[in-house]
């Protein structure tokens, strides 16, 4: 698969983790914090943590859409679907995300109709193909996802579709890292930035990362070279003093970011006063919502949310996973009460939560690198 | 004795559409459910095929349903899956297929044309497997049931000499080896269902694989500790099941595992692991390290299984695991499906 | 919120020029260009593919210098010294690169 064979190349990635061994400085201990959920499955997918000295460390942000949703939004979205003749689209991810009384595809086997789309544009082809039913899709996702929910709200408004809402969950990443780097148990050293999500919003927005708060920025692809050069480049610029934003994934982020898709979100969506975040807690302007021009297509402007607030089970501590104060392995429901299959939290449902991954990928491995891969 | 008074272990209070998906959830429901009922204390390992001695004679003998949607897909459909599936299951336990009764459940509107075109299929696909359909029942459903048609496979046959396939005897050191390239047949069937609008010239697999186990039977006799078709659940679910048998730790090595580029395309874009994905004509096989590199070529020289390869080894850490590993020393563990593998966005 | 593939476009839609066909080794979908309006691709471009939405053009030079980068580490100082000539470090005035402008 070209662009993405060669950034998988073993003795590249193995030259790799050799410069970061020799960047590295032994009397120093890293800690360096991947924000999208996407970097942290791909580092366990690749077992990239197996190539990092010990006292590099790489802490998990809150980069992931799904895990950051509060149980009572997911509890919102299955009410409103609940109506007859109703199709309840989401993206894969959603399926299994618990709400109070069950997950979607819980609901789906109790009669709802629940479908699963790749795509935006997937359920508003549901919607034309179903024209007795109601089509509502439950859209998550950062900056990345938005802008076709964007687009395919236009698409919806400009075919006068009707039968066809959209429950926003959008979120958006500055405020979330703004709520890290404010948390006073956090301690970090740089971050691995977004990657897909700066294709939309550029490098700018992590400016104030570097000048105010003096910590690197390396903007980097998912690929293992990807991941394991923007380490390099973080360490090289810690060796030097330096703070600044970097790009790594140059090949696919303009430094701009893409203007096109920006002006569709500014057309559909407008800023929330406040959201709620799982494990966060409330953050101002940090959640999108629809516009009134686009009323007819917001599903909270077109049906009554029930607006419920549920707060996690006390003994769960998926905040505190969340902001990378805990590893998954040190709640006290991680491998006992919440597991991939009975998950309590969404963290350990979702194929980019921290405790997922740890759990699929990882807790049980050998310790030793030698003992691990040897062949 | 299955009385009023055996408890059972399975806590849930519903079924759901994971515990048909081949991983843990099925796992869960016939542990914890149908084997305390109906299998009595007398429960080791649950293997594809139950062997039983009738009078001195050992013989093998499975069932399988098929409740495939959409019943025809590019490479086959649901009749010949029903047939060679279930040939499949008595091969990886050692035994070659002698018999199969059919069970068909229609529902009503069914056109003629579609179920005619299923048998023919699996009278084909009997006659390629040297196997006799012996019998069968049909029953029909009202009209919004049964999507168009469910089969039930249930076969027969004898065990092969010299084989004795247990997980116990799986050791430290043993070779994994794969008979060619998975997720054929499940990328197939979620392409062909159309909701994805994704399009690829892929075909399901699905084959008897009886003459390559035959072949690595009279090379390797004894030497064959253990062997499954890795259908739903994929590969991964299979040497989970294998690992926690056998408590021991199966190594994989990532570039050895055989992926058609298309498949692979369809899971990079889906967020899938093809070690999940089913497979309906591809088994694996543990034999032991100092008969593996004949193991190898006795299949490689078998029509069909060219492109059989080694994929693993058998060691004692991490145990009840399987671990993958690549080139460049990162790894991986990989678990039991938990669901339906689920397409993903993030 | 990450899960994006490179895949190339080997058709435009005749109907709807917004639309593309996407190839990802074998694997075809169709593909909405609305987020590229500005600068649209034409069949044989790469672009980054995300829930159906293709996302950014894929610059083939940025990934080669990339490559030829990634290839150097390691090297002697004195090559460390000429690599950061490939782009490594960050140059304000340099973004973004004219080749990313056509």
């Amino acid at each position: 698969m070209k662009f993405v064979d060669e950034f998988r190349a073993p003795e590249l990635i193995a030259k790799a983790g050799e410069e970061i061994r020799k960047l590295a400085d032994p009397d120093r201990h890293y800690r360096i914090m991947e924000v999208c959920g996407g970097h942290t499955h791909a580092i366990y997918r690749f077992g990239l943590k197996d190539l990092l000295p010990a006292n590099v460390e790489l802490i998990h942000g809150p980069g992931c859409p799904v895990c950051v949703l509060p149980m009572g939004r997911i509890d919102d979205g299955l009410s409103l679907a609940a109506q007859p003749d109703f199709i309840f689209a989401a993206f894969g991810d959603m399926m299994r995300v618990p709400g109070t009384h069950g997950s979607p595809l819980e609901y789906k086997a109790r009669g709802m109709d629940v479908r699963i789309v790749y795509s935006p544009a997937d359920a508003l082809k549901l919607a034309r193909n179903n024209p007795e039913k109601h089509v509502m899709f439950f859209a998550i996702g950062f900056e990345t996802t938005a802008p076709s929910t964007a687009l395919t709200l236009v698409r919806a408004k400009t075919e006068g579709l009707q039968n066809f809402s959209v429950f926003c969950n959008h979120v958006t990443i500055i405020p979330a890292i703004r709520a890290i780097l404010d948390s006073p148990d956090m301690r970090l050293d740089g971050f691995v930035g977004p990657g897909h999500v700066s294709t939309v919003i550029g490098c700018r927005p992590y400016d104030w990362i570097a000048k105010d708060e003096g910590k690197p920025v390396v903007v980097s692809g998912f690929e293992p070279l990807d991941i394991l050069q923007s380490i390099v480049m973080l360490l090289r610029q810690l060796r030097n003093g330096e703070a600044k934003v970097e790009n790594q994934y140059k090949r696919v982020v303009p430094w701009e970011g893409n203007r096109a898709a920006l002006r569709a979100m500014a057309e559909v969506f407008e800023l929330r006063p406040y959201f709620e975040w799982r494990g966060l807690g409330f953050i101002s302007q940090s959640a999108l919502k629809i516009r009134q021009s686009y009323g007819t297509w917001d599903a909270e402007q077109r049906f009554t949310v029930p607006g419920i607030r549920v707060t996690d089970p006390k003994a769960a501590q998926c905040g505190e996973v969340l902001k990378g104060v805990l590893k998954p392995a040190q709640c006290k429901l991680f491998g006992r009460e919440c597991t991939p299959e009975q998950p309590v939290g969404a963290l350990m449902v979702s194929s980019e939560g921290s405790c997922a991954a740890y759990y699929n990928y990882e807790h049980r491995k050998p310790i030793t690198i030698a003992n691990a891969a040897t062949r | 004795m299955a009385t009023a008074v055996t408890k059972i272990k399975f806590r849930e209070p519903q079924i759901e559409m994971s515990h048909g998906a081949g991983g843990k959830a099925s796992r869960r429901l016939v542990e914890g459910l149908f084997a305390p009922l109906l299998f009595g204390s007398s429960t080791g390992p649950l293997g594809d095929a139950a062997h039983i001695q009738i009078n001195g004679t050992k013989i093998a003998m499975t069932t399988d349903s098929f409740v495939v949607k959409p019943l025809r897909f590019p490479g086959g459909s649901i009749g010949e899956l029903a047939i060679n599936g279930t040939v499949n299951d008595l091969a990886v336990s050692g035994a070659r297929a002698e018999a199969i009764v059919v069970t068909f459940v229609l529902e009503a509107g069914l056109p003629t044309e579609i179920l005619e075109a299923e048998v023919r299929a699996m009278a084909d696909a009997a006659e390629r497997a040297g196997v006799k359909i012996a019998g069968g029942d049909t029953k029909v459903v009202e009209h919004g049931k049964a999507d168009g048609m469910y089969v039930t496979t249930t076969g027969i046959g004898r065990l092969l000499s010299g084989v004795e396939i247990s997980p116990q005897s799986v050791r430290p050191g043993d070779k994994v080896l794969l008979s060619g390239p998975i997720g054929d047949h499940g990328i197939t069937i979620l392409l062909a269902r159309g909701d994805l609008d994704l399009e690829a010239d892929l075909r399901s697999d699905t084959r008897s694989v009886f003459p390559l186990v035959q072949a690595l039977v009279r090379e390797c006799g004894a030497s064959v500790r253990w062997m499954r078709d890795p259908t739903r659940g994929g590969v991964a679910t299979s040497l989970n099941e294998l690992a926690r048998d056998c408590g021991l730790g199966i190594v994989l090595f990532e570039e050895k595992i055989p992926v058609r580029d298309s498949v692979r395309g369809a899971c990079e874009l889906l967020g899938l692991d093809p070690l999940h994905i089913a497979n309906e004509g591809q088994f694996l096989a543990v034999i032991s390290s100092e008969h593996a590199e004949s193991a190898l070529r006795a299949l490689r020289a078998t029509p069909g299984g060219e492109e059989a390869v080694l994929i693993g080894e058998v060691r004692e850490q991490p145990d009840s695991a399987v671990l993958v590993t690549t080139l460049y020393g990162g790894s991986r563990l990989v678990d039991m499906l938990v669901g339906d593998p689920l397409p993903r966005i993030c | 919120m990450c899960l994006a593939i490179p895949g190339k476009i080997v058709a435009i839609d005749s109907q709807n020029t917004q639309l593309a066909t996407v190839d990802v080794v074998g694997v075809r979908r169709k593909v909405d260009l609305g987020l590229l309006q500005d600068s649209p691709p034409v069949p044989g471009d790469w672009v980054l593919i995300h829930v159906g939405f293709a996302m950014s053009k894929i610059s083939e030079a940025d990934a080669a210098d990339q490559m030829e980068t990634l290839t150097m580490l390691g090297e002697a100082a004195a090559a460390m010294e000429e690599v950061r000539g490939y782009g490594l470090e960050n140059d304000a005035e340099d973004y973004p690169p004219q080749r990313w402008k056509q």
